[in-house]
C-alpha cells in the first residue's frame, strides 16, 4: 500500500510503482537502470571511459606521491597530501576481504602516482586552483594537479572511479580533465538555533569531500544561542549559550579548521549582526538598542539590533573580530547584515538622537543609512584586523545601500549572499532580479535562495536545487563573472544531531554538482543513477545519506554487524574500525589529536 | 487535478505560514528556543494520575524491583526489571552520588504484583494493560492484572524519575489508575521499499515500548522486495530480495524480533499484502502472477495474483500454513489494497474465467473472488485477519474481518461511519501518514494529536467498533539513515491519542508532555527529532 498523499508530489518513481510490474530478475534490472556504477559525482568538465578494465589488488595497490614534485617537497603540500593518500588508501576498497576474488591472470592496476606542478598554500582560499587531470591506461594511472586543493578533488575523482564486481576492484582506462565551474562552493550551517556536536560537524566536512564543496559557512550564533566561546568575552558564551555544554571551544574550533584544511575547505565564521543578536544580549546587554514597547513588539524583543548610536559597540565588536580573526584562517568573514528590525531603532531615543546628529531622515531611507553607516563601521574594523579581513554580507545590505540612494557607499571587495525567496516566492523567482541588480553594481555575489535544504517536501526532491543555475538571470558576460558560487543552507530550527546528516545528504550533493559542472551538465533524470551511486557510496563511508526512492544499497547503513559502514581513519596504518558512527567519530578524532600532538 | 491543485493551495499556505527561512520581521516566524524541563511528565498521560508536592529521592545503589509474595513471576517481567533499572539509573548518571538532603525521604523498592501467570505468554488484542502504581517512600507498590500491565507501569515509573541540577534523583509521591483507551495501538513500517536493518526494527520496538504502543503492523513485503525468508517458499527471497543473502530477514531474525516485541508487551502483525503489490513475488513463484498480454500475446509483464488459477490459492494456503507456525499472533493482515485492473483485463484467459462465473465485465467482482478464497483460507488454517479499506467497501461479508482506514473516501469519518455502519472493527490509519515528512514538524504533530478515531456520526455501538489505529511510515523514503528520525517523536503524539483518554487534549499541557518525551528519547539513545528551536539536557550524541 502506497501512501495516498503521494499525489501530492505526483513523482515520477512514484507512479511507476503504481502499475509496478513484474519481469524477469525485476531487482537486478531495476538496479541496472537506477544505479550507476564508477560514475563521479559530481560531474567532470571533460570524462572519456574506455572498455578496457583495469583490477586493483588492494594488497599491493600504492597511492604514491611523485617526490620530484612539490607534492613531497613542498612541506605545505606533503602535509596536505600525506594525509590525504592515508584516507584515500581507506577509502579506495571496500569489499570485506572475506569476500574479495583474486585478480590473478587479470590485468591490473598497481599504482597511482600524484603529482604536484606548482606549489601550495596553507589554507585554501576563493583563489586556489582545484584543477587537476587523470589519466588511466596500460601505463599505469597518474594524477596531475597545481596544488595540494586540486590533488584532494583529483583523488576523490579517482575513488569515485573504482567499483566493485564479483569479488573484485575495478577501474576502466579514462581521461579526465576537471576543474569546478565555481570557486566558492558553500554548505551553511547554523549551530544556533540547535547545537551540533563535534563530531557531526566532522563528518559533514567529510561528506564535503566527497562532494568536492570546499567552503563551510559556519552560522555560528544566532537569536537563539551563543555557543562560540569567546576568551575575550566569556559571558557571551557563559550567559548566552544553552547550557555549559552546548558551546564550541577555541580548541574545538581549531579541531574543525584544520580538519577541514585537510579537506581543502573553508571554514568561514558567521557572526550575523547588527540583527539576530538576541543571544548576544544575554552577556552583554550593553551592546544592543533597547526597543521600547509599541503595539507590534511583544516584550521578549525588549532588546533589539546592535546598537550604533553607541562608540563602544564598534569598540567591543573590533575586540571580538580581532580574537576570532586569530581564531579563524580565511579571508572572509561573513557579517550577517539580515532581517535587521528599524522599529526597535525607531523606538529607541538614544539611536533617533543619533540620527538627527548624522543627518539621517525618520523614514525607511533614514535607517537604510543608518544600517549602512553601522555595516561600514563593521567593514572597517574587519579591514583593520591585523590580518586584513573581507566582508560578505547577506543581499539587505546592499537593498538599503540601493534605498539609500548610494550604491557606492559599500566597498567593493564585499560578496553579496542572495538569499530572499520571500512573498513572491510562489509567482516569480525574484532573486533572479537580485543577481542582476547585485552584478550590475560590480559586486561579487552567492546564490542561496534556491539552495534551502531546510525546506522539505514529501519524496525526492533533489532536482529542484540540481536544476537551479546560478546564472539563470539576465545580465552581461562580465555580470556572470561576478557570481563566485552559492552554498546550500541548512537553517536549523527542526534539525539537530538526530536528523542533520539525512536531512543535509544526498540533498546537498544536487548543489554540489550545480556548482561543481559544467553549465550544460543539468538534466536530473540522467543525473539521477549517478546520484544514486553517489548516496549508496556515501552510506558505505560511513555517512547516513537518507534514500531518495525505493531501491537499496549494496552495503546499507548498519545492515549487519559484518558489514560495517567503513570509516576513513587518519593513518593508514590506523584500526579499521568496524563499530557504529559515534565509536567511529570518536575515534577519528581521537586519532586526529595524536597526529597533531605528533606533527 | 482540482483536488491535486487545492491540495497543493494548502500545502503552499502553510509553507507561506511556518516555513519563513530565517526569522524575520514577522513576530511569528522568530522561533523562540524552547528549554525543556524534564520534570516527570508521563506520556502518554495516564487515565487518572495524582501527584503531590512530596517528593522522594532514589538510589542507584539501594534501590529495587521486587515481586510481591503472592505475585506471578515470568521472564517478562524478570527482564523488565533489568531494563527499567538501566535506564533509570544508567543513563549519563552521575558519577558521584549527589548529596540529599536528609529531610527527604528515600524509595528504596518498587514491588510489583502480577496477578495472571504471565510464563510463556503472549500479548493478544484482548489482554489487559491496566495497572495502579503507587509511590510512597520507602516503597512504592505496581499492581496489574498481567505482564502486559507490569510493562505499562514500568514505562510510567521510569518516567515519573527526574533530576535536579545537581543529578539528585527524585520522584513525586504519586497514585496512577491507568489503562489503554483503545486496544490496537499500533505502528506500520515498511521493510520492502527499503531494507530496515534489525538494529533499526529494534531501536523501534524500544522507542514504542517508551510509548505505550503495542502492536508491531510489519508490512514485510511489496512490489519493490520480499525480504521474508520463507521455509516453504525458499525462493521467494532467495529471488525477490534486494539481496538474498544481506538483504534477508531469516527465520531466526524473524523470532529474534517476536522475542524482542513479547518481551516489551508488543504484538507483531504481519502483512503479506496480496493479490497486488506483489511483483517481488514473481521470480520466486512461478505461474503465481498473472502474465499480461498486449492483443492477443503475453507482452512478458505480469501483474497480480492470478485469481483464476487453483495453484495461486494453494500457494497462499501453503504460505499463511507458515505465517501461522511463524507468527503467533491470532491476526494477520491480508493487505488486499490498490489492485490495478488493466493487466487482468488484458488476459484472455480471465476474460473467459469472467464469463464462465458469470462476472460480466465487472473486475471488483473477480476481486472480491480472490479475497474471499483468501480470507476462507486464512479462517480455515485458523488466523482472524486484518485487511485494508478497499476489501470491506467491496462488500465481504465476514462480521469478524478488521478493516483499516486509509484514506479518505470521500472523508476519514465518512469511512468510519461507513464500515462501522456495516458492523465491520476498524483500526485508523488514515491522517497518521508519518512518512510524510514536513519542514516543521511542531505543527504536524498536533495534526495528529487532534485526530480522534471515535469522532464520525454513528451510534455507540459503532464507536465501540473502533478498536485503535497505527501510525504509518511507509518506506519509499524512508531507511536506517532516516527512520528514527522521522517516525520520532511524531508518533508520540498517535500514541497519546490512543492511549490517553478522549478528554486529553489540551495542545500546551501536551506541547511540554512532547517536548519532555522527546528528550527522554534521545537521553535513551533514540535520535528522535527536535520538534522546535532549543536543546536538550543530553544530546544525541
Amino acid at each position: 500500500m502506497r501512501p495516498y498523499l503521494v499525489l501530492l508530489v505526483a513523482l515520477s518513481l512514484q507512479a511507476a510503482v503504481a502499475e509496478w510490474s513484474y519481469q524477469t530478475s525485476w531487482y537486478e534490472k531495476a538496479r541496472q537502470d537506477k544505479v550507476a556504477r564508477g560514475t563521479v559525482w559530481p560531474q567532470p568538465r571533460s570524462i572519456d571511459t574506455t572498455s578496457v578494465r583495469y583490477y586493483l589488488d588492494p594488497r599491493n595497490f600504492r597511492l604514491e606521491a611523485d617526490s620530484s614534485s612539490a607534492a613531497v617537497s613542498d612541506p605545505e603540500c606533503k602535509a596536505v597530501v600525506d594525509h590525504a593518500l592515508s584516507r584515500y588508501g581507506e577509502l579506495l576498497f571496500w569489499i570485506p576481504e572475506e569476500d574479495r576474488a583474486g585478480v590473478d591472470g587479470d590485468e591490473t592496476l598497481d599504482k597511482l602516482v600524484l603529482t604536484i606542478t606548482r606549489g601550495c598554500t596553507r589554507y585554501p582560499s576563493l583563489e586556489s586552483d582545484e584543477s587537476y587531470s587523470i589519466l588511466v591506461n596500460s601505463d599505469g594511472a597518474t594524477l596531475l594537479a597545481q596544488t595540494a586543493w586540486g590533488a584532494l578533488r583529483g583523488l576523490e575523482t579517482f575513488s569515485q572511479l573504482i567499483y566493485g564486481e564479483n569479488g573484485k576492484h575495478v577501474i576502466n582506462g579514462t581521461s579526465i580533465s576537471d576543474s569546478p565551474r565555481f570557486p566558492h562552493r558553500g554548505i551553511m550551517i547554523d549551530t544556533a538555533r540547535h547545537y551540533l556536536p563535534l563530531p557531526f560537524i566532522l563528518r559533514h566536512l567529510d561528506a564535503m569531500a566527497y562532494n568536492k564543496m570546499n567552503v563551510l559557512h559556519w552560522h555560528i550564533v544566532d537569536d537563539q544561542a551563543f555557543p562560540f566561546q569567546s576568551t575575550t568575552f566569556p559571558d557571551l558564551s557563559g550567559k548566552g549559550a544553552y547550557t555549559r555544554k552546548h558551546v564550541y571551544t577555541p580548541d574545538d574550533v581549531s579541531q574543525v579548521l584544520e580538519f577541514a584544511r585537510l579537506r581543502g575547505i573553508r571554514v568561514i565564521p558567521e557572526f550575523d549582526t547588527p540583527g539576530h543578536m538576541m543571544s548576544w544580549g544575554q552577556g552583554h546587554p550593553e551592546i544592543l538598542t533597547r526597543c521600547y514597547p509599541t503595539s507590534f513588539q511583544p516584550d521578549i524583543y525588549y532588546l533589539g539590533p546592535a546598537n550604533p548610536a553607541r562608540e563602544t559597540t564598534y569598540t567591543f565588536m573590533r575586540k571580538l573580530f580581532e580574537e576570532i580573526r586569530e581564531l579563524f584562517a580565511d579571508e572572509y568573514f561573513h557579517v550577517g547584515g539580515d532581517e535587521v528590525r528599524f522599529q526597535c531603532w525607531n523606538s529607541n531615543e538614544e539611536v533617533q538622537e543619533f540620527m538627527v546628529q548624522q543627518g539621517f531622515p525618520n523614514s525607511t531611507v533614514g535607517f537604510a543609512d543608518l544600517q549602512g553607516y553601522y555595516i561600514n563601521r563593521i567593514l572597517e574594523i574587519l579591514h583593520q584586523v591585523p590580518e586584513r579581513t573581507r566582508g560578505i554580507v547577506w543581499q539587505e545590505i546592499f537593498d538599503n545601500f540601493e534605498i539609500s540612494g548610494d550604491l557606492t557607499g559599500l566597498n567593493l571587495d564585499t560578496i553579496i549572499h542572495v538569499w530572499e525567496w520571500n512573498d513572491t516566492r510562489y509567482q516569480g523567482e525574484p532573486f533572479r532580479e537580485e543577481m542582476a541588480k547585485v552584478t550590475a553594481a560590480g559586486y561579487r555575489t552567492i546564490l542561496s535562495s534556491c539552495y534551502y535544504l531546510n525546506y522539505i517536501s514529501y519524496g525526492r526532491d533533489w532536482p529542484q536545487y540540481y536544476e537551479c543555475d546560478p546564472h539563470d538571470f539576465q545580465g552581461t558576460e562580465a555580470q556572470k563573472q561576478l557570481v563566485i558560487g552559492g552554498e546550500a543552507c541548512l537553517w536549523a530550527e527542526w534539525v539537530d544531531s538526530t536528523n542533520f546528516i539525512p536531512r543535509m545528504w544526498p540533498r546537498a550533493s544536487a548543489v554540489a554538482e550545480r556548482l561543481w559542472s559544467p553549465q550544460d551538465v543539468a538534466d536530473s533524470e540522467a543525473a539521477s543513477p549517478r546520484m544514486e551511486e553517489q548516496r549508496c557510496r556515501m552510506v558505505r563511508r560511513g555517512i547516513p545519506a537518507q534514500p531518495q526512492g525505493p531501491s537499496y544499497c549494496e552495503y546499507e547503513w548498519n545492515i549487519l554487524s559484518q558489514l560495517p559502514n567503513y570509516r576513513p581513519v587518519i593513518t593508514s596504518s590506523g584500526p579499521r574500525v568496524t563499530e557504529g558512527l559515534f565509536h567511529n567519530l570518536f575515534l577519528g578524532v581521537l586519532v586526529l589529536a595524536v597526529v597533531k600532538c605528533l606533527a | 487535478m482540482a483536488v491535486l491543485s487545492t491540495i497543493q493551495c494548502v500545502f503552499s499556505v502553510v509553507l507561506v505560514l511556518f516555513a519563513s527561512p530565517l526569522p524575520c520581521l514577522n513576530v511569528r516566524a522568530y522561533q523562540r528556543p524552547v528549554m525543556v524541563q524534564q520534570t516527570g511528565k508521563v506520556l502518554p498521560k495516564p487515565q487518572m494520575m495524582t501527584v503531590s508536592a512530596e517528593a522522594y529521592t532514589l538510589a542507584m545503589s539501594s534501590f529495587k524491583f521486587t515481586y510481591g509474595s503472592s505475585s506471578e513471576m515470568c521472564d517478562i517481567v524478570d527482564q523488565a526489571f533489568r531494563r527499567y533499572y538501566d535506564l533509570i539509573f544508567d543513563v549519563d548518571g552521575p558519577k558521584k552520588a549527589p548529596k540529599v538532603p536528609e529531610s527527604m525521604a528515600e524509595l528504596t523498592v518498587l514491588q510489583v504484583m502480577v496477578k495472571e501467570p504471565c510464563k510463556g505468554a503472549y500479548p493478544s488484542l484482548e489482554s489487559s494493560e491496566n495497572y495502579t502504581l503507587t509511590v510512597t517512600a520507602p516503597m512504592g507498590m505496581l499492581v496489574a492484572d498481567s505482564a502486559w500491565g507490569v510493562l505499562r507501569g514500568l514505562e510510567t515509573f521510569s518516567q515519573l524519575i527526574y533530576r535536579t541540577d545537581d543529578g539528585t534523583m527524585i520522584i513525586n509521591k504519586t497514585t496512577v489508575d491507568d489503562f489503554p483507551r483503545f486496544a490496537h495501538r499500533g505502528i506500520l513500517l515498511d521493510t520492502s521499499r527499503h531494507f530496515i536493518p534489525l538494529k533499526y526494527i529494534k531501536q523501534n520496538l524500544d522507542a514504542m515500548a517508551y510509548n505505550k504502543f503495542n502492536v508491531f503492523h510489519w508490512h514485510i513485503v511489496d512490489d519493490q522486495s520480499f525480504p521474508y525468508q520463507s521455509v516453504v517458499f525458499p525462493d521467494l527471497s532467495a529471488k525477490g530480495a534486494f539481496n538474498p543473502y544481506t538483504h534477508l530477514y531469516t527465520q531466526e531474525d524473524v523470532k529474534d524480533v517476536i522475542e524482542y516485541s513479547r518481551l516489551r508487551g508488543i504484538r507483531v502483525v504481519p502483512e503479506f499484502d496480496t493479490p497486488g503489490h506483489t511483483a517481488s513475488w514473481g521470480a520466486g513463484l512461478p505461474g503465481f502472477l498473472t502474465p499480461c498480454y498486449d492483443g492477443s500475446t503475453p507482452n512478458g509483464k505480469y501483474y497480480a495474483a492470478n485469481p483464476m488459477l487453483n495453484t495461486t490459492y494453494d500457494y497462499m494456503t501453503k504460505l499463511l500454513q507458515e505465517v501461522k507456525d511463524v507468527f503467533p499472533d491470532k491476526h494477520v493482515h491480508l493487505g488486499g489494497d490498490e489492485v490495478n485492473f488493466n493487466c487482468w483485463k488484458s488476459n484472455p484467459d480471465i476474460t473467459k474465467f469472467m464469463e464462465k462465473m458469470g462476472f460480466g465485465t465487472d473486475y471488483s467482482k473477480l476481486e472480491q473472488y480472490y479475497i474471499k478464497n483468501i480470507l476462507d483460507i486464512s479462517t480455515s488454517i485458523g488466523r482472524d485477519y486484518i485487511v485494508w479499506q478497499e476489501v470491506l467497501d467491496n462488500g465481504v461479508q465476514d462480521k469478524s474481518t478488521v478493516g483499516e482506514v486509509w484514506f479518505e473516501n470521500p472523508t476519514i469519518q465518512a469511512v468510519l461511519e461507513r464500515l462501522t455502519a456495516k458492523g465491520y472493527r476498524v483500526l485508523l490509519a488514515a491522517g497518521w501518514y508519518l512518512n510524510h515528512d514536513v519542514y516543521n514538524p511542531g505543527t504536524d504533530w498536533a495534526d495528529f494529536y487532534k485526530l480522534d478515531p471515535q469522532v464520525f456520526n454513528g451510534t455507540q455501538a459503532q464507536k465501540d467498533l473502533v478498536i485503535g489505529g497505527e501510525a504509518c511510515m511507509w518506506g519509499e523514503y524512508v531507511d536506517g539513515t532516516n527512520l528514527i528520525a522521522r517516525l520520532w517523536p511524531r508518533a508520540s503524539a498517535v500514541a497519546e491519542r490512543l492511549w490517553s483518554n478522549k478528554d486529553v487534549k489540551n495542545m500546551a499541557d501536551a506541547t511540554v508532555r512532547m517536548d519532555e518525551q522527546r528528550c527522554r528519547m534521545v537521553r535513551r539513545g533514540l535520535n528522535a527529532e527536535p520538534l522546535h528551536p532549543g536543546f536538550c539536557q543530553f544530546e544525541y550524541d
